[in-house]
C-alpha cells in the first residue's frame, strides 16, 4: 500500500516489513511477478533470466506457425508478398529488441526509483556523451533498416520471369516487365463499387476495339505466370489490394499504376478495396482465382463467347429500342 | 505591463491579489467578454472536452457496429459520416485546440507574463473555434460530411459528395484554421516578447518551447490546407478543376497539399504533449530534466523534419520510387529526435525519487504507449512494408497509439498536474489512478489487437465485414476494450466535476513544481503576479524555495509530496 499524496490526513510512512521465510516455490512465483526485493540474490536473478529467456525463445520459435496471421502480413501467394513479409520480419525483430530495451528501462526505473524514506534524487542535468551515444545508436538501427529495405526492394518491385509450367506468352515493352519480357497483362479498373478486369496485352489502349474479354469482381489467371496489373479508376480513388499477392496500389483517376504477382499454385485469394471510395466501400471486394494455364485458356474462350453472345443480343435489341424511341436521346 | 524585480518573499504564501473588480456584474457576461488568458484557457479546455466526448461517442458507435460481422446496427452511409465526424472532431476540435487551451492558461504563467501579447485576438481565436465547431456539428441536422477526414477528391467533389456537409467540413477547416493561426501568432509574440527578466532561451520551460514550436508549425502548415480546401470549394461550386481528372486536374495534387499540412499537424498535436511530459516527469522524479538542451533541440529538429515527411501517407499513390525512398529516409530521421526525447525522459526518471502521482502515472503510461506507436511508425516508414499495412487497421492502431495513447494521455497528465492550479483544488488521486488503469487497459485492449487485424487484411473504414476471415474475435476484443477506455475517461470527468467543488484545497504549490505558474495563488488572480522574480535557471521555483530555506532555515512545506522526499 503506497501512501497517497491526496490524503487529507497524514498517514504513516510504509515501514520495511520484516522478511518472512518463504518456500522456494513461492519465491520463484514472486520472482516471476517481478518483485525486485526477492531478486537480490544472484542465483534467483539467473533463474529468472533463464525462465524469461527460454519463454522468449520458445515464443519466437513457435510463433510463426501458430500466429502467422497475427504478427506477420499475409504472404505465400506471390514472391513480392513473400519479400515484403520477410522485410517486415526483419523490421519486427529489430523493433522487438528496441521495444524490450526501452520499455524495460522504463519499467525498471519506475519500480526501482520510487520515492522512499531517506532516498534523495540524483541531481543530474544531463550527459553529452550519452546524448550523442543514443542519437548514434538510433541512427545506426535506422541505417541498417534502410540498407535491408533497398536490398529487398528489387525483388518486390521487379517482376521475375514466368516459370516453365506457366502460360506461353509473347513479349511487350510498354509496362514494367520481367527480364525476358514475357508476361500476362490484366487491366484492373476500379469504379464505385466493383473491380473490372480486362485480359490482354492491349487492354490499356484497345480494350474495346480489340474486343478483349473481361470479367467483374473475380479475376481468373494462370499459375506459374507473371501477371502484370495495370490499374486505373474511372471515378474516385480506389486501392487495389489482395494481401497474399503483394502490397496495395492506389487506383487514381487520371493515372495508371502497375503491380504484378506470380502465383506458384492454384487457389483462391481474397482482397478488397482499401481506400474509402463511398457508400459501398466495404462491399468492393476482389477475388483472384488462380487456375492451371489450360483451364485459364478454356475459361478465357468461354468468357469471350459469352460476352459476344450477349453483345449479339444487345445489338438488335438496341436497334429496336432506338427505333421505338425507348432508349432516350442516345 | 512592466515587470518588476522582486525581493523574494516566503513562497508560496504569496503573492498576488485581486487588482481589478470583475468587469461585469453578470457572471456569464464576464465569461463571454473576457480577454483574460486564464478564463479563455478554461473555456478552451471545457469546450474541447465537450468535443472529445462527442468524438468519443462517435468512436464507440463505430466500435459497436464492428463488434460482430455483418452487423446491421449502423448503415454504411451513417458509418462513413461517423468516421468523418470522429476524425475531424478529434483532430481539429479536440487535440489541436486542447493544447492551445493548456498553452493559453499556462504559457503566460510559466514565463511570468500577466497575459498574452494580444488578449483580444486570444478571445477571437476561442470564439472562432466555437463557431467552427457549431458550423460543423450543425450538419448533424442535415447531411454530415462522409468523405473521411482527409476528404480525397474526386470523392469529395460535388459529383460524388453533393451534400452541403462537405462544404461545412471545408468551412470548419477555414474557421478553426484562422482560430489556430491567430492563436499561434499570439503564442509566438508572447514567448518572444514577454518572458520574465532573466528567462533567456536556455531557461525557457520545455512546455513553452513546445508551444513555441507548435505555433511555428501551425503558421507553416495551416495556410497550405486553407489553400487546398479553398481550391476544393471552388472546384465544387465555381467551376474550377484543380482536382478533377476529367479536365486534367489531379487528385494527387490534393494528396500532396493535404498531407503537407497533415503531417506537421501530427506533430502539432503531439509536441505540446511532449512539453507537458517534460514538465511533469522532472517534478515528480524530484530531479532536473535530463538533457534540457537535447529535448529543446530535438523539438526544433522534429518541427523541421515534420515538413519533409508528408508523402509517407502516399506510398501507395502513383509516386516514383526515388520519392518513396526519400520519404522513407526522412521518416526514419524523424524517429531519431523522437527517440532522443524518450531516452531523456527515462534518464530523468533514472535515479530519481519518483512520487507516484496520477499525473506521473499518465506520463509513464504515455511513454510506454508512445514507444509502441513510434516503433510501428518505423514499420510504416519502410515503404514496401507500408504497401501491405497502409490503409489497414495496422495504421489505425499506429496513429491511435501516437495520438490517443500519446497525445490524450499527455492531456490527462496535464489535467491531473494543473487542475489544482486552475481550480485551487486537488483532483482525487485514488479515483485518478482508477481512471488511469481503466484507460490504460482499455486502450491497449482496443488498439493492440488492431495491429493483428491490419496484418490479417482488414482495411480501415469498412462498415462491416464477413465472418470467417479471422477478424471477428479481434474486433470483439477491440470493442470491449473501447468501452473500458470510455469508462476510464468518464471516471476522470466525474472526478473533475466533483473535485471542482469538493476537492482538497491545493494551495499555491502542491507538487513542489519547477516553473513560475506555482509562484502565484491557485487559482491565480487576474494579474497573475504582483511581482515577477528574476529567473536564474530552468527551475525558478526550486531556486526560490532554496533561497527561502537558506534565509529562514525552514523546509518549505507544500502540498503533501514532501512527506516522501527532501529536495
Amino acid at each position: 500500500m503506497r501512501p497517497d499524496v491526496n490524503d487529507a490526513k497524514p498517514r504513516r510512512l510504509p515501514r520495511q516489513r520484516p522478511r518472512r521465510p518463504q518456500s522456494p516455490r513461492a519465491r520463484r512465483l514472486i520472482s516471476l511477478l517481478g518483485t525486485p526485493l526477492t531478486l537480490s540474490r544472484p542465483a534467483a536473478r539467473a533463474r529468472l533470466a533463464l525462465v524469461l529467456g527460454s519463454a522468449l525463445i520458445a515464443s519466437l520459435v513457435l510463433a510463426p506457425d501458430a500466429l502467422a496471421n497475427f504478427i506477420f502480413p499475409k504472404s505465400g501467394g506471390s514472391p513480392n508478398a513473400n519479400a515484403i513479409s520477410s522485410l517486415y520480419r526483419i523490421t519486427l525483430y529489430i523493433a522487438l529488441v528496441v521495444f524490450l530495451i526501452v520499455e524495460g528501462a522504463l519499467v525498471y526505473s519506475v519500480y526501482k526509483f520510487r520515492a522512499k524514506k531517506g532516498a534523495a534524487a540524483a541531481q543530474i542535468h544531463g550527459n553529452t556523451r550519452l546524448e550523442i551515444g543514443w542519437t548514434i545508436a538510433a541512427a545506426a538501427v535506422l541505417i541498417v533498416l534502410t540498407v535491408v529495405t533497398f536490398i529487398k526492394l528489387p525483388s518486390i518491385i521487379n517482376p521475375p520471369n514466368s516459370d516453365a509450367g506457366g502460360l506461353v506468352l509473347s513479349a511487350s515493352v510498354t509496362e514494367p516487365t520481367p527480364p525476358n519480357g514475357q508476361k500476362l497483362t490484366v487491366c484492373v479498373t476500379g469504379r464505385q463499387f466493383i473491380w473490372r478486369y480486362t485480359y490482354g496485352t492491349d487492354c490499356l489502349n484497345h480494350a474495346f476495339t480489340s474486343r478483349l474479354p473481361y470479367s467483374y469482381q473475380e479475376m481468373v489467371v494462370p499459375e506459374h505466370t507473371t501477371v502484370v496489373l495495370a490499374i486505373q479508376s474511372t471515378d474516385v480513388v480506389h486501392s487495389w489490394w489482395v494481401p497474399s499477392l503483394g502490397g496495395k496500389v492506389d487506383a487514381v483517376p487520371g493515372y495508371t499504376t502497375y503491380t504484378w504477382f506470380k502465383v506458384p499454385h492454384t487457389g483462391l485469394f481474397h482482397g478488397q478495396c482499401a481506400q474509402l471510395c463511398g457508400t459501398n466501400h466495404a462491399a468492393m471486394t476482389a477475388l483472384v482465382d488462380v487456375v492451371a494455364p489450360d483451364q485459364y485458356r478454356t475459361w478465357l474462350g468461354r468468357q469471350q463467347q459469352a460476352i459476344q453472345a450477349s453483345n449479339s443480343i444487345v445489338g438488335p435489341l438496341r436497334t429496336i429500342l432506338t427505333a421505338s424511341g425507348n432508349l432516350g436521346d442516345t | 505591463m512592466s515587470t518588476t524585480e522582486s525581493t523574494l518573499r516566503p513562497v508560496p504564501q504569496v503573492i498576488a491579489h485581486e487588482v481589478l473588480r470583475p468587469r461585469q456584474t453578470k457572471r456569464w457576461l464576464d465569461w463571454v467578454t473576457t480577454t483574460d488568458h486564464k478564463k479563455i484557457g478554461i473555456m478552451y479546455l471545457v469546450l474541447t472536452f465537450v468535443f472529445f466526448i462527442l468524438g468519443g461517442v462517435e468512436a464507440l458507435l463505430m466500435r459497436l457496429q464492428l463488434s460482430v460481422p455483418n452487423n446491421t446496427l449502423i448503415t454504411s452511409e451513417h458509418y462513413n459520416m461517423l468516421l468523418t465526424l470522429h476524425g475531424t472532431t478529434m483532430i481539429f476540435l479536440f487535440v489541436v485546440p486542447v493544447m492551445a487551451g493548456f498553452g493559453n492558461y499556462f504559457l503566460p504563467l510559466m514565463i511570468g507574463a500577466r497575459d498574452m501579447a494580444f488578449p483580444r485576438l486570444n478571445a477571437l481565436s476561442f470564439w472562432l473555434l466555437l463557431l467552427g465547431g457549431i458550423v460543423f456539428y450543425l450538419t448533424l441536422f442535415f447531411h454530415p460530411p462522409d468523405a473521411g477526414w482527409w476528404s480525397y477528391p474526386p470523392l469529395s467533389e460535388a459529383l460524388y459528395s453533393p451534400s452541403g456537409g462537405q462544404d461545412a467540413w471545408i468551412f470548419l477547416i477555414h474557421i478553426t484554421g484562422i482560430s489556430s493561426l491567430v492563436g499561434a501568432i499570439n503564442f509566438y509574440a508572447t514567448v518572444v516578447n514577454m518572458r520574465a527578466p532573466g528567462m533567456s532561451w536556455g531557461r525557457l520551460p520545455l512546455f513553452v518551447w513546445t508551444i513555441l514550436v507548435y505555433a511555428i508549425l501551425l503558421i507553416i502548415a495551416l495556410p497550405v490546407v486553407a489553400a487546398a480546401v479553398t481550391m476544393l470549394l471552388t472546384d465544387r461550386h465555381f467551376g474550377t478543376h484543380f482536382f478533377d481528372p476529367t479536365a486534367h486536374g489531379s487528385p494527387i495534387l490534393w494528396e500532396h497539399l493535404f498531407w503537407f499540412f497533415g503531417h506537421p499537424e501530427v506533430y502539432i498535436m503531439i509536441l505540446p504533449g511532449f512539453g507537458i511530459i517534460s514538465e511533469v516527469i522532472p517534478v515528480f522524479s524530484r530531479k532536473p530534466i535530463f538533457g534540457y538542451k537535447a529535448i529543446a533541440a530535438s523539438t526544433a529538429v522534429i518541427a523541421f523534419l515534420a515538413t519533409l515527411v508528408w508523402a509517407h501517407h502516399m506510398f501507395a499513390s502513383p509516386v516514383p520510387v526515388v520519392v518513396l525512398g526519400f520519404f522513407m529516409l526522412s521518416s526514419f530521421l524523424i524517429g531519431v529526435p523522437t527517440g532522443v526525447k524518450i531516452f531523456n525522459w527515462i534518464a530523468t526518471l533514472w535515479r530519481g525519487s519518483i512520487v507516484m502521482t496520477t499525473s506521473l502515472y499518465f506520463a509513464v503510461g504515455f511513454i510506454a504507449i508512445f514507444v509502441i506507436g513510434g516503433i510501428t511508425g518505423i514499420f510504416l516508414a519502410v515503404f514496401p512494408v507500408d504497401w501491405q499495412l497502409n490503409d489497414t487497421y495496422f495504421v489505425v492502431a499506429h496513429f491511435h497509439y501516437v495520438l490517443m495513447g500519446g497525445a490524450v494521455f499527455t492531456v490527462f497528465a496535464g489535467i491531473y498536474y494543473w487542475f489544482p492550479k486552475i481550480t485551487g483544488r486537488m483532483l482525487n488521486e485514488r479515483v485518478g489512478k482508477l481512471s488511469f488503469w481503466l484507460m490504460f487497459i482499455g486502450f491497449n485492449a482496443t488498439f493492440f489487437v488492431q495491429h493483428a487485424l491490419g496484418l490479417s487484411g482488414m482495411p480501415r473504414r469498412v462498415y462491416t465485414y464477413q465472418p470467417g476471415l479471422g477478424w471477428s474475435t479481434y474486433n470483439l476484443i477491440s470493442t470491449i476494450g473501447s468501452f473500458i477506455l470510455g469508462v476510464g475517461v468518464l471516471v476522470t470527468i466525474a472526478n473533475a466535476a466533483r473535485s471542482f467543488k469538493h476537492g482538497k484545497v491545493a494551495g499555491p504549490d502542491p507538487w513542489k513544481g519547477n516553473t513560475l505558474e506555482w509562484y502565484t495563488s491557485s487559482p491565480p488572480p487576474a494579474n497573475n503576479f504582483d511581482v515577477i522574480p528574476r529567473v536564474r535557471s530552468v527551475e525558478p521555483m526550486r531556486d526560490i524555495r532554496r533561497q527561502i530555506e537558506r534565509e529562514t532555515g525552514v523546509t518549505q512545506k507544500t502540498g503533501g509530496s514532501e512527506r516522501f522526499v527532501r529536495v
